[in-house]
């Protein structure tokens, strides 16, 4: 578990977080810019000092204001991958990557090899840092931090500076990194489709508050959320479980709460959780259960709420069985339907619309 | 060789000097720079004028307080003696410290514009990499500050060579102890007949300068490619 509280006056600025991460997990600060996202991550890693604090990663304190106790940054064994990569301009890569491996304070648990392995580093060792781009230099960067034999990893907008295809060269490695090193990270991001794929938990931060907290699925309908990121992209992120794959149609399917979605992930083995967003703006809301249609998924549940939303539309909050979706209509077709809370209904989404991953 | 004994010898004393002077101040003039820059604390801006002192003294008012501190009855200088038996005055080492006074703004001048464009950053990511105050300065901040420290010592150095009237008033004029070139040229001016050997000093007085400037660009453009800039 890694718990942190913190504030800090900075002229008009007031930092005031709290939140709290089981461990393994990934935990994203989220909010838009100057909310405080990097002033928290540097409190974390001992760069800054906090007014009050305490950080704790299960049982090692490393901040606490009220008992004295502030490890400084060079012994809280926290690797911090930070937005311009910060390479070391007077070393080559493989120099970079060896700085860090001869300063961890403990025998190492990642080598040399490991990670040059997992980043893909290799044809990188022996070039110069300013010789590298955009999307290498994070590679390497996130290397260096793992070497250091971290505890808690806090990548900081680590790929902000890179435009989208660059970035798609280093999200999966973080993904992997995820998956196999049981190492918790703080990813802060103001771009909620690197959050969707990486995080298993949100906090929600405005103007230097934490606001809301909790697991990703549970984050992702929260209405501070949907004011960040926009309309458009406002949708329910729902866990489920592969039960098979349909020989005939060669779909996945997929349980989601009580109902089922079949969507496409060829590799999937029974059991494996995926987790997918189902995009408000692409959710079909029925009142009978539609059967001559050419959409392949129809959950059953039943309306929470109708909240009015941007451009004469309502959102509409089911569940479906334990978990919270939302559709966006509009009222027209709220008023048409008759749909109002308690009413039971089928929520349809096209497969083609659904991109799962593994999470 | 076409220089006479005489300056031969004025030429190797004022490289001598020259060499000691820049060693003393190097290490000193790293830590106010680095002191300076870095550091806020009640007196800073004090010490930082006193540090730039030499450059607006004239040269003999910094001999004749060296005199007052570091003569053989001065503070600094009777305890110097005592202590290690080191005497400076009249001697080559007084010399030195005297140019190293001297040039001593110039050197620090050169380190803090460097040390000032080291990303702060880089010291951070050392930071979090486990590396403590020491580690970070000897592997992050000096080889990023090189060029600076480089320029200085190069600059120091030259300034050292032509060191004037501070050198004449504390440590007076002797041959091959303390009548570095510009003293030697000096002399040569005020003795009838010594037009010749004037000019062949003020020659190597040049050709030194001049060294010391291209070697000074050399040094620099080869660290700038080291650091990718």
């Amino acid at each position: 578990m890694l718990t942190v509280s913190a504030t800090k006056h900075r002229g008009a600025f007031l930092l005031n977080a709290q939140f709290e991460l089981p461990t393994p997990g990934v935990v994203a600060l989220f909010g838009r810019s100057g909310c405080g996202k990097t002033t928290l991550v540097n409190v974390i890693a001992g760069l800054l000092a906090a007014d009050s604090g305490h950080v704790a990663l299960d049982d090692t304190v490393l901040l606490d204001t009220n008992r004295g106790i502030n490890v400084p940054p060079e012994r809280r064994r926290i690797g911090y991958v930070f937005q311009e990569a910060r390479l070391f301009p007077h070393m080559s890569v493989a120099a970079n990557l060896r700085y860090a491996l001869k300063r961890a304070a403990v025998a190492p648990f990642i080598g040399l090899d490991r990670v040059v392995d997992l980043l893909d580093l290799t044809p990188l060792m022996g070039r110069r840092t300013h010789a590298l781009s955009g999307g290498e230099r994070q590679r390497v960067a996130i290397g260096r931090a793992l070497l250091s034999q971290p505890s808690l990893l806090l990548l900081d907008e680590p790929l902000a500076s890179l435009d989208a295809s660059r970035r798609e060269e280093v999200l999966p490695y973080l993904e992997t990194l995820r998956d196999q090193l049981a190492i918790p990270m703080v990813y802060v991001g103001h771009n909620f489709e690197e959050v969707l794929r990486l995080a298993t938990h949100l906090v929600l931060m405005d103007a230097g508050k934490t606001v809301a907290q909790g697991n990703l699925s549970e984050m992702s309908l929260h209405p501070g959320v949907r004011a960040i990121i926009g309309a458009e992209a406002v949708g329910a992120i729902v866990d489920g479980t592969v039960l098979g794959t349909d020989l005939s149609s060669g779909l996945t399917r997929v349980q989601v709460g009580q109902g089922e979605l079949k969507v496409q992930f060829p590799e999937a083995a029974p059991g494996t959780r995926l987790r997918v967003q189902l995009l408000a703006r692409d959710l079909i809301v029925a009142t009978a259960h539609p059967r001559q249609i050419s959409v392949r998924n129809s959950l059953p549940g039943v309306i929470i709420s109708i909240t009015s939303d941007v451009d004469d539309s309502d959102l509409i909050a089911i569940d479906i069985g334990g978990l919270l979706i939302m559709a966006r209509v509009t009222k027209a077709a709220t008023h048409e339907l008759g749909l109002a809370p308690g009413l039971p209904v089928w929520a349809l989404v096209k497969t083609a619309s659904l991109r799962p991953h593994v999470i | 060789m076409w220089l006479s004994a005489n300056e031969s010898e004025a030429l190797a004393l004022s490289l001598s000097v020259a060499a000691r002077s820049v060693l003393l101040s190097l290490p000193l003039a790293l830590l106010l720079a680095w002191v300076l820059t870095r550091r806020r604390f009640p007196g800073r801006t004090l010490l930082d004028a006193f540090v730039h002192l030499p450059l607006v003294l004239p040269p003999v008012v910094v001999g004749y307080l060296l005199l007052l501190l570091f003569g053989a009855r001065g503070p600094i200088g009777g305890w110097l003696e005592r202590v290690f038996g080191i005497e400076l005055i009249f001697t080559r080492n007084g010399a030195a410290l005297a140019t190293a006074v001297m040039s001593f703004p110039l050197m620090v001048r050169a380190m803090r514009i460097s040390l000032e464009t080291v990303d702060r950053g880089l010291e951070d990511a050392a930071r979090t990499l486990g590396a403590g105050a020491v580690d970070r300065f000897v592997s992050i901040t000096l080889p990023l500050m090189l060029p600076g420290v480089l320029a200085g010592a190069i600059t120091a150095f030259s300034a050292a060579l032509g060191e004037f009237g501070a050198v004449i008033t504390f440590v007076s004029n002797i041959p091959g102890e303390t009548r570095t070139l510009p003293l030697a040229l000096y002399t040569a001016l005020q003795t009838p007949g010594g037009d010749s050997e004037a000019a062949r000093l003020a020659i190597v007085s040049c050709a030194l300068g001049l060294g010391g400037l291209l070697l000074s660009e050399w040094f620099a453009r080869r660290v700038r490619r080291m650091l990718g800039r």
